[in-house]
C-alpha cells in the first residue's frame, strides 16, 4: 500500500515535471513565432478584440463593485479609530497594488482564456490544426501566437480599467453614501500611492499574469484530446490551473519583490 | 499477399508497424501507391485507413518501418522538413477541416497567401477558378457553418488543390453523404486525377464508388495491406476480402447503377497531361 502511494506520487511528479518542460518549450516556440516574420497583425487585432473589448463589461462592472465594497468594509473598520480620512489610501493601495491585477487576471482567465482554450481545442477536434499543417502552415504561428500575445496586451489595459472603475466605485460609495470628504479621500490616496512602486509594479504584475494566462490557455487547448471531453477538459483546466498559477505567482511577486 | 516496395510507386510503406496501447494498427505493413493513379484504400472501421493517410502526410509517425513519399524517407523528418514535403501534397479531411473563422474564399486563398507572392487580384481570380471547378461559384462569401456536408467537402477540395499538388490524399470523402453528393464528389476526384495527373489516394467504406474510381485497390486487414488492380482483387478468394465484400454488398447494390451527371466544369482546370 505504502509502495503504491509512493509510486503514485512519483508518477504524478514526473507528469508535472514533463508538463513544465513542455510548457517551457511551447513558450519558446511562441516567442520564436512572434519574433520571426510573417507578423500576423490582422489575426492579432481580432484576438485583442476578443480578449480585450469583449471583456470590458465584466471587468468594468466588477471593478466598480469591488471598489464600492472595499469602501464599505474599510469605512466600518477605520471609523472605529477615527481614521476615515485614510479610506482613500486604503482603497487606492488595495486596488492598485493587489486587487486590480489579480482580480482582472482571474476574470480574464475565466472569460477570454477559457474561450481561447476552447477555440483551439475545437480546432484540434475538427482537424483544423492538422489542416493547417498539411498546408505547410505552422498552427503555433498562425493560431496560437496571436492569441497568447493578445492576452499579454489586453491584460494590463484591462487591469488599468479595472483599477479606474474600482477607484470610481470606491470614491462614489465613500463620498456619496458614507459622507467621507471627497478632498481628504483623494488627498490620502495621492499621498500613499507611489507611481514607480505601486502603479508600475501593478502594471508589471498585470503583464506577468497576461503572459501566464496566454501561455496556459493556448497550451491547454493545443494539447487537448480530439474529443468533446477534450474541449471541456481544456476549458476547465485553463480556468483552474490559470487561477491557481496567478495566485501563486502573486504571492511570490509580493514576497520577493514587494510588487 | 503483402507486396514489396516497387520503384514506380510514388508513395511506399515498407514494414510499417504501429500500436496504440495494446491494439495493433499496422503489423509490418508494406504497400505502394503508383504515380498518377487512383488508389482506393478499403477496410472496416478501425482498420487504419485514416492512420495510413495521416502517415503519408507526416501527421502520424510509425513505431517502426519506413514511409516514402516522392522518394523521400519522411519517417523521421522534423516538422520543418515535413513542410517541404507537404508543399507537394493536398489533403481533404473527412470533416473538411475548413477554418471556421474564415469564409470559403478566404479558406481557399489561405495557401496562396501563405506560400506565394501573388497579388490580391490574382489570388481572387485563382480562388474563383477553383470554386467554379468544384461547383461552388456562389459560395465564396459563406462561412463553413453555412455549408451542407457535400458543399463543405467540395470547398475543402478546392482548398486542397489550389496549390496544384502532385499528390492528393482524401479521407472518407463519401461518408454521411447522400447518393447524389457521393457521385458529385466521385466525379470531381476522377476528373482531378485525369486532368491534373494527380496521384490520388482515397480511403473509403463505399464499395460502389471505390470500384468505379480505382485503378488500384488496397484492402486493409489485420494490420497488413492486400493490394492490386480491382479486377484481380475482386476475384481473389482471400476470405478476409470476401468477408469485407459481403459486408459491403448492400451498399454496392444500392449505388452501383446510379448515374448522376458530374457537376464539374472541366474547362476551368489546366490539362497537365497535354502540356507534357
Amino acid at each position: 500500500m505504502k509502495f503504491t502511494l509512493i509510486e503514485n506520487l512519483g508518477y504524478r511528479s514526473l507528469v508535472v515535471v514533463e508538463h513544465l518542460g513542455r510548457i517551457a518549450q511551447f513558450a519558446l516556440r511562441i516567442t520564436a513565432c512572434l519574433l520571426v516574420p510573417p507578423y500576423r497583425f490582422r489575426r492579432l487585432v481580432g484576438d485583442v478584440y476578443d480578449a480585450g473589448v469583449l471583456s470590458l463589461p465584466v471587468v468594468c462592472l466588477s471593478g466598480a463593485v469591488v471598489g464600492g465594497t472595499l469602501s464599505l468594509l474599510g469605512y466600518t473598520t477605520l471609523v472605529r479609530f477615527g481614521a476615515e480620512e485614510a479610506l482613500g489610501a486604503l482603497v487606492g493601495l488595495a486596488v492598485i497594488r493587489e486587487l486590480g491585477p489579480v482580480l482582472t487576471a482571474l476574470l480574464v482567465t475565466g472569460r477570454a482564456g477559457s474561450a481561447f482554450a476552447a477555440e483551439i481545442a475545437t480546432m484540434v477536434t475538427t482537424e483544423q490544426l492538422d489542416g493547417l499543417r498539411m498546408m505547410s502552415v505552422d498552427p503555433v504561428d498562425f493560431v496560437v501566437s496571436p492569441k497568447a500575445l493578445a492576452l499579454l496586451i489586453a491584460m494590463p489595459l484591462l487591469a488599468g480599467l479595472f483599477a479606474v472603475f474600482a477607484l470610481m466605485g470606491g470614491y462614489g460609495i465613500a463620498v456619496g453614501l458614507l459622507g467621507v470628504d471627497g478632498g481628504s479621500f483623494m488627498a490620502s490616496m495621492e499621498g500613499s500611492v507611489k507611481f514607480w512602486n505601486d502603479v508600475i509594479g501593478s502594471f508589471s504584475k498585470a503583464i506577468t499574469f497576461g503572459a501566464l494566462t496566454g501561455l496556459i490557455a493556448t497550451y491547454r487547448g493545443y494539447i487537448s484530446e480530439p474529443t468533446a471531453a477534450g474541449v471541456s477538459a481544456a476549458t476547465t483546466g485553463t480556468v483552474v490551473i490559470g487561477s491557481v498559477t496567478i495566485l501563486v505567482f502573486d504571492f511570490f511577486l509580493n514576497g520577493f519583490w514587494g510588487v | 499477399m503483402s507486396e514489396p516496395r516497387e520503384p514506380e510507386f510514388r508513395i511506399a510503406f515498407d514494414g510499417v508497424s504501429l500500436k496504440r496501447g495494446d491494439r495493433v494498427i499496422f503489423d509490418g505493413l508494406s504497400c505502394g501507391f503508383p504515380r498518377g493513379r487512383v488508389s482506393v484504400v478499403l477496410g472496416g472501421s478501425g482498420a487504419g485507413k485514416s492512420t495510413l493517410i495521416r502517415m503519408i502526410g507526416g501527421l502520424q509517425r510509425p513505431d517502426s518501418g519506413v514511409v516514402r513519399v516522392a522518394d523521400e524517407d519522411i519517417t523521421r523528418y522534423s516538422e520543418r522538413e515535413l513542410f517541404k514535403v507537404r508543399d507537394r501534397i493536398g489533403m481533404l479531411f473527412q470533416g473538411g477541416a475548413l477554418l471556421d473563422s474564415m469564409t470559403v474564399a478566404e479558406n481557399v486563398a489561405l495557401p496562396l497567401r501563405e506560400h506565394t507572392r501573388l497579388s490580391e487580384k490574382d489570388i481572387e481570380a485563382e480562388v474563383d477558378r477553383r470554386l467554379v471547378a468544384v461547383g461552388l461559384s456562389d459560395a465564396g462569401q459563406l462561412y463553413p457553418r453555412e455549408l451542407s456536408g457535400g458543399m463543405s467537402r467540395r470547398a475543402a477540395l478546392a482548398r486542397a488543390i489550389v496549390m496544384d499538388p502532385e499528390i492528393l490524399l482524401v479521407d472518407e470523402p463519401f461518408s454521411g453523404l447522400d447518393p447524389i453528393n457521393v457521385r458529385r464528389i466521385e466525379a470531381l476526384l476522377v476528373d482531378l486525377n485525369r486532368h491534373l495527373d494527380l496521384t490520388l489516394i482515397v480511403t473509403s467504406h463505399h464499395m460502389a464508388s471505390s470500384i468505379r474510381m480505382a485503378d488500384r485497390l488496397v484492402f486493409m486487414v489485420d494490420g497488413i495491406a492486400i493490394a492490386g488492380p480491382p479486377d484481380e482483387l475482386l476475384k481473389n478468394s482471400d476470405e478476409r476480402i470476401v468477408e469485407f465484400l459481403v459486408a459491403e454488398s448492400d451498399s454496392f447494390a444500392e449505388h452501383h447503377e446510379l448515374d448522376v451527371t458530374p457537376l464539374m466544369d472541366r474547362r476551368t482546370l489546366p490539362d497537365r497531361r497535354k502540356k507534357s
